[in-house]
């Protein structure tokens, strides 16, 4: 590897100051220290020294979202083969046809290797598509205000892909990858200084603009012509009755249902959850207080019952493993920027989420998979829930102190 | 009954919110949104002058300015209506006045920290708003009440949102040509994104 490291010293004077590529330094500085430890070292007085940076935190959370990426191109491979099986279709449509059938992959829902072809073929463009449209805006962010390019961006634009449906147009998905990375985070100054989590922003507003590709029931399965509601929705309908006579709760937590490509499997998420709570880079505090705050609500919710609405009726047990609770419980509303940084009040923005979550699932019948929106709304109470514990703090110790 | 008054209370407050789902009394919602503090003590000010206002101005609007309203006075016939607008106003500046007194002597340093914005609620169209949309929709006196109140606690409870948000922001780095209120504006925007989570709602 020695070889590299000259080169990209040789290349170093280029991109310093005076050199004829001084303007692009942020490309240069990305691909050197994405490869490397960056060389400089603090000169100033005492400092903090930690082996989790940026970087390696940001690098974990990637790690810790490999499971979710398997399941998501396995999962929807296989709910688009099982779909196209159930149509009578012998291959799937369009390019995407084109390629199986040269690569001799046959429509096999129960061939794991063909659908995980098959959803890759799905799930890769989309996650191209981020990377490419994201990646050109922080550039183009980072070259002209100077600041580096910074590893948030890959959690960011792989948590983007994950959260949408796998029928999601790829110009829509650009529009809304730019949106959360320009509006969501890039017009505050870049990672860490957003107030609102920039994936879920990105799939806010396209929620809002397009809902036609984002909710409803013909968009989650990946094949023409089929529509395959997620549980939720099936809940809505029917009630807890409803869901489990289409779906198993086994079938739930182990994702394969349909539903945005790597919100489905429970288990994949809670791989992930371990992995960042061992690592110590997402808050057990705010996932415990989600699960609390959510089951808190449900058990109400069961205890009152209504006989308009049918999803006072759903259990616990079932709120936990369906639609985007697990993902955004473990990526998203621990989001160590847009969340609540006090521990009192990381417990207090949990509670809320857990709780938004489920009223707007039970209570608001335009939208079925409420965590998304129940995130941003914590997102958007965190600094005020900081504010006042921090303030109690300061007046519990005032007191304490006898001032 | 008192299911009807809570479903109300809970739609003025989140549902039919008057800064991020009407975008009502946004020039004091960006101007004194940098402090929480600060931001804490006007949305009291505001769901006090709400909760008084809106009731008041139901008794105005039923017993005095509705066509027909003043047969109890033997005036069947009179219809004072276009004279809505002035008199919700007046009612408003009124006790808007009184509430600065009040603050005066009792709480100086709120007083002081709001300034001018205090009378400026005045002329706060969430206020005024608060009193047309009773008219409007024709709610009763509880009803009033229960508007009055909530409508006033939703603003409140946004004016804090956003007050956090701009403390939080003090650690930005936001490009020159933003920085104050436009960047404010793109906030009260996002704000109103995650708010959306509540349109809807069918109570």
């Amino acid at each position: 590897m020695k070889f590299l490291r000259d080169f990209l010293d040789r290349q170093q004077s280029l991109f310093k100051e005076g050199g004829k590529l001084e303007k692009y330094y942020a490309l240069f500085e990305m691909v050197d220290t994405f490869l490397y430890t960056p060389g400089e070292v603090t000169r100033e007085s005492t400092h903090v020294k930690d082996s989790m940076d940026l970087k390696r935190l940001m690098m974990t959370v990637v790690v810790a979202l490999v499971p979710c990426i398997i399941f998501a191109m396995y999962n929807t491979g296989m709910q688009a083969n099982l779909a196209l099986a159930k149509l009578g279709q012998q291959s799937a449509f369009g390019w995407r046809g084109d390629i199986l059938s040269s690569l001799g992959v046959a429509i096999d829902p129960y061939s794991f290797w063909a659908s995980m072809a098959h959803g890759a073929l799905y799930f890769l463009p989309l996650l191209i598509v981020s990377y490419m449209v994201g990646g050109a805006w922080e550039s183009l962010f980072a070259m002209v205000r100077g600041h580096e390019i910074n590893e948030g961006f890959l959690v960011t634009g792989l948590l983007f892909p994950l959260i949408l449906p796998p029928t999601m147009p790829w110009w829509q998905a650009a529009l809304g990858v730019s949106f959360g990375v320009v509006v969501g985070k890039e017009v505050f100054g870049g990672v860490g200084k957003n107030f609102l989590n920039p994936a879920l922003t990105g799939r806010a507003f396209l929620f809002f603009a397009y809902p036609a590709q984002i909710s409803g029931d013909a968009v989650w399965v990946a094949a023409d012509g089929f529509s395959g509601a997620t549980p939720l929705s099936v809940g809505y309908a029917g009630g807890q009755a409803a869901i489990e006579s289409s779906f198993s709760w086994m079938d739930a937590f182990l994702g394969f249902i349909p539903g945005s490509m790597g919100e489905t499997s429970t288990l994949a998420c809670l791989i992930g959850a371990v992995i960042l709570i061992a690592s110590g880079v997402a808050s057990w505090r705010i996932m415990a207080s989600v699960v609390i705050g959510a089951g808190c609500l449900v058990f109400l919710f069961n205890t009152v019952g209504s006989s308009t609405n049918t999803m006072f009726s759903i259990t616990p047990g079932w709120h936990f493993v369906l639609g985007g609770f697990a993902f955004g419980l473990v990526f998203m509303a621990t989001d160590p920027v847009s969340g609540s940084m006090t521990k009192t009040g990381q417990w207090i923005y949990g509670l809320l989420i857990g709780c938004m979550v489920i009223l707007i699932r039970v209570v608001n019948q335009a939208f079925p998979e409420g965590m998304m929106l129940a995130i941003l709304f914590g997102n958007v109470w965190a600094p005020v829930i900081d504010h006042y514990v921090v303030k109690a703090n300061i007046k519990r110790r005032m007191i304490r102190n006898g001032q | 009954m008192l299911e009807a008054y809570l479903s109300l209370f809970v739609k003025s407050i989140f549902i039919e919110n008057m800064a991020l789902s009407f975008f009502l009394g946004m020039c004091t919602f960006l101007a004194v949104s940098k402090k929480v503090d600060t931001a804490m003590g006007l949305g009291i000010a505001v769901v006090v002058v709400q909760t008084i206002t809106v009731p008041t101005n139901y008794l105005i609007y039923n017993f005095v300015l509705k066509a027909g309203a003043l047969a109890w006075a033997g005036f069947p016939d009179v219809d004072l209506s276009f004279l809505g607008l002035i008199s919700y106003i007046g009612v408003i500046a009124a006790m808007v006045q009184i509430l600065e007194m009040a603050l005066d002597k009792y709480f100086p340093p709120l007083y002081n920290a709001l300034g001018i914005f205090l009378p400026l609620i005045t002329v706060n169209c969430a206020i005024l708003a608060g009193s047309l949309f009773m008219v409007e929709r024709g709610y009763n006196f509880g009803e009033s009440v229960v508007f009055g109140v909530g409508s006033g606690t939703g603003w409140a409870l946004s004016i804090v949102a956003l007050a956090g948000i701009r403390e939080k922001m003090s650690y930005s780095d936001v490009p020159h040509g933003l920085k104050g209120l436009g960047i404010t504006f793109i906030s009260v925007g996002l704000m109103a994104l995650a708010f959306m989570s509540f349109s809807g709602i069918q109570l």
